[in-house]
């Protein structure tokens, strides 16, 4: 599904990421474990087409397409999705409008008709009551003075009306408590299947318990320097990312 | 692979400059003008033209008289070019002699010119539930729906028919809101006013239906100085709407109307304005409308409200704060603004709320958005008087800014003489980040639709203020004008 080949990237003209080749297939789960400024973020950023990274080398291709030839929102379209370690808020904007107008993109995009407003609502109180998310967060505004987990619950509803065919979870565990966590990992497993795939994020272990991933990496200065099982991701928990030399 | 420049279409980058104007046509058509040019001799010809009583001639020669002891205020936050008010037709009508208020001899290029603006004005083609005036340089050619509203008691008409059919509602109100001499502008206006709408919607009476002016300016030469008069009787209601356009000329045209409205006991006065003037070539800034209007209203009676909507998206410049003065107990004033500017466009708007009575309310929300090299300010007073007990005042002003050349500025000036009032002012300045259209288009939605959904939002409260029949035409007009704003 995603190859990515040598891929170096720069933000704001620093480089960070220095040459990270990883392939993800249909059905699998993979983690990517770092510390802070490993890259780990930039490299989402990347894939989704930031318009702050500059690609300086390296190949991606996404179902066989150049992904660097789609617009942010045509890689969107292609199923590609990005869970936000910090999403935006748009005030004024109300949720459900937005979350409509997404799956209403991906609709057209598929050639298929647009659903009307009362037909969406439907579609869309079934999946906030999954995640457990009340009827007041379809008329607020995106994100717009969300709690923490609540704007990562929200991020989770995306992604459960779009249905990406590859998710980036980038730190989605940020800023949970343990209840939060639950529920979001949750929601994500449940949308998990051996047609997708998820690249799931994270400073931590403790994710990982709720989410299984089939491959963890490990990433230090802009390059992985260590990939295996989910066995990695418990000596590094165990060790700290000061101690990554000894796991290379 | 894309290079970094075509990848990175930051805002920045793709702030355009080419906006068409689709209403910019002249409509071809001989017309009477008076000489350019501004003196007693040419008040009086006014006047006579339109075959007026004496008392409205020695309204507009005492208006004249002021207007020649008065400068034009500089306290602004625009940059006006120099006016030659020399250099002004002050009275410019279609040739065609129609008689006052009868549709049927409205010359075919108007009729057609008010079509091509979308506002049918043939009783077959035109709105039901929506009663229009249409205003075409000085003079009102044709209103809509008269003997209906009259049935329910309305009088909805010219200015000029008004004088002459209703002089003594007239007498009482003309000037009652907006005195002669209140400035610079609304002197020239009182001497010079061509037409206008006049509105009474007698005691007990809510309006059967929406009432509109429709304002177009044609005349490459003549000023545009209409006059709108609004009296809502007691326990009644209305809600109003006016709409403006005018072709593309190289040549600045001044557009300074006079609008007075007046609650009475338990009356509701509701008075949307959707401002569509030629902005301008955007590129240099050349041609436009000046919009220096005063727009002023009175809550008169207790419980009385009246409440402002506008969205101004055109002009060069556009100089104007719907006011109102609540002088009955309890009563209501509210502001919603949308201001757009883009291009080379200037905007200095905002509202007044001078609290009198007992327990007033009054409420502001206004936004700007500023594009290109524009510049957009917010100039609002809130002013409490001794007598006004437990007067409230909520004031929220909000400016976005797309891209880095465009101003925006807010100077809210409150003045309390009261211990017991309530006086809250919020304000805030954002910028459509880069970042809020990575986010709306990481889920699917293309550029354009992102920032038409980001602006929209930002207007959304005073959107939902407007009459149902054209909000969706003033989210699409707002759309239109942006169109080029994003790449």
């Amino acid at each position: 599904m995603l190859k990515i080949k040598n891929l170096k990237a720069a933000i704001n003209g620093k480089e960070i990421i220095k040459g990270i080749s990883l392939t993800v297939n249909s059905g699998e789960t993979h983690s990517i474990m770092g510390p802070n400024g490993s890259g780990k973020s930039t490299l989402s950023k990347v894939l989704a087409g930031d318009p702050s990274c500059e690609i300086l080398g390296g190949s991606v291709t996404f179902n066989g397409v150049n992904l660097f030839d789609l617009e942010p929102e045509e890689r969107a379209l292609a199923g590609l999705f990005l869970a936000y370690q910090y999403p935006v808020e748009i005030p004024g904007l109300s949720n459900r409008e937005f979350l409509r107008m997404a799956y209403n993109a991906k609709l057209s995009n598929e050639g298929a008709e647009e659903v009307d407003p009362i037909d969406f609502d439907e579609i869309l109180n079934e999946k906030m009551q999954t995640l457990g998310m009340g009827e007041k967060f379809r008329e607020r505004s995106v994100n717009a003075g969300f709690s923490g987990g609540e704007k990562k619950k929200n991020e989770i509803l995306q992604m459960a009306i779009l249905q990406p065919a590859l998710s980036i979870l980038d730190e989605i565990d940020s800023g949970l408590d343990i209840d939060a966590l639950r529920v979001v990992a949750d929601g994500v497993n449940k949308l998990k299947n051996d047609k997708n795939a998820l690249i799931v994020i994270t400073h931590y272990q403790r994710l990982l318990d709720y989410i299984k991933p089939d491959f963890v990496h490990v990433l230090s200065e802009g390059k992985i320097v260590a990939s295996g099982t989910s066995e990695l991701a418990k000596r590094l928990e165990a060790r700290g990312y000061n101690d990554i030399a000894v796991l290379v | 692979m894309k290079s970094k420049a075509e990848k990175q279409n930051g805002l920045n980058d793709v702030i355009e400059d080419s906006r068409e104007y689709k209403y910019g046509f002249v409509t071809d058509i001989e017309t009477e003008t008076i000489p350019k040019g501004l003196s007693e001799n040419v008040v009086r010809e006014i006047s006579k033209r339109k075959e007026e009583p004496d008392f409205i001639l020695n309204f507009r020669l005492k208006a004249y008289r002021r207007f020649t002891e008065m400068d034009e205020p500089k306290w602004a936050n625009l940059k006006i070019p120099p006016i030659d008010f020399s250099d002004i037709s002050y009275y410019s009508a279609p040739k065609t002699k129609a008689k006052l208020g009868s549709i049927d001899d409205v010359a075919p290029e108007i009729l057609e010119t008010f079509d091509k603006l979308g506002i049918p004005l043939m009783e077959q083609k035109r709105l039901s539930n929506v009663a229009v005036d249409a205003v075409f340089d000085s003079v009102s050619v044709a209103t809509t729906h008269k003997e209906k509203l009259l049935a329910a008691g309305v009088i909805f008409c010219s200015i000029s028919e008004a004088i002459r059919d209703y002089p003594e509602l007239v007498k009482k109100y003309l000037g009652s809101v907006v005195p002669i001499g209140d400035n610079f502008y609304s002197a020239l206006n009182s001497a010079v006013f061509s037409d206008g709408t006049f509105v009474y919607v007698p005691p007990d009476t809510h309006c059967p239906m929406e009432l509109s002016t429709y304002f177009r300016i044609n005349n490459s030469e003549s000023g545009q100085f209409e006059r709108t008069l609004i009296i809502c009787d007691k326990n009644s209601h209305v809600s109003y709407l006016e709409g403006c356009t005018a072709p593309q000329f190289d040549t600045r045209q001044l557009h300074a109307a006079i609008v007075e409205l007046v609650a009475l006991e338990n009356a509701e006065i509701k008075y949307s304005t959707v401002q569509n003037w030629y902005p301008g070539d955007p590129e240099t800034g050349k041609g436009g409308i000046h919009n220096f209007v005063v727009k002023r209203g009175t809550c008169l009676g207790d419980n009385s409200k009246i409440s402002w909507t506008q969205i101004e998206t055109g002009s060069a410049i556009t100089w104007k704060y719907p006011s109102c003065i609540l002088k009955g107990d309890n009563s209501v004033g509210e502001f919603y603004s949308v201001a757009l500017t883009t291009g080379h466009q200037q905007a200095d708007t905002g509202s007044k709320m001078i609290h009198i009575g007992k327990n007033t309310k009054s409420l502001i929300i206004s936004k700007g958005i500023s594009a290109d090299v524009s510049s957009n300010t917010y100039r609002g007073l809130v002013r409490v008087s001794p007598t006004a007990k437990g007067a409230r005042n909520y004031t929220q002003c909000d400016s976005l800014l797309l891209g880095d050349k465009c101003g925006a500025h807010t100077f809210p000036y409150i003045e309390t003489a009261t211990g017991t009032a309530q006086v809250e002012h919020e304000a805030s300045t954002s910028k459509i980040s880069d970042d809020q259209l990575f986010y709306l288009q990481q889920r699917g939605i293309s550029r354009e639709t992102a920032m038409n959904a980001i602006v929209n939002g930002f207007c959304k409260d005073v959107f939902n203020h407007l009459p149902m029949e054209f909000s969706v035409e003033a989210e699409r007009l707002l759309m239109l004008k942006l169109e080029n704003s994003v790449g």
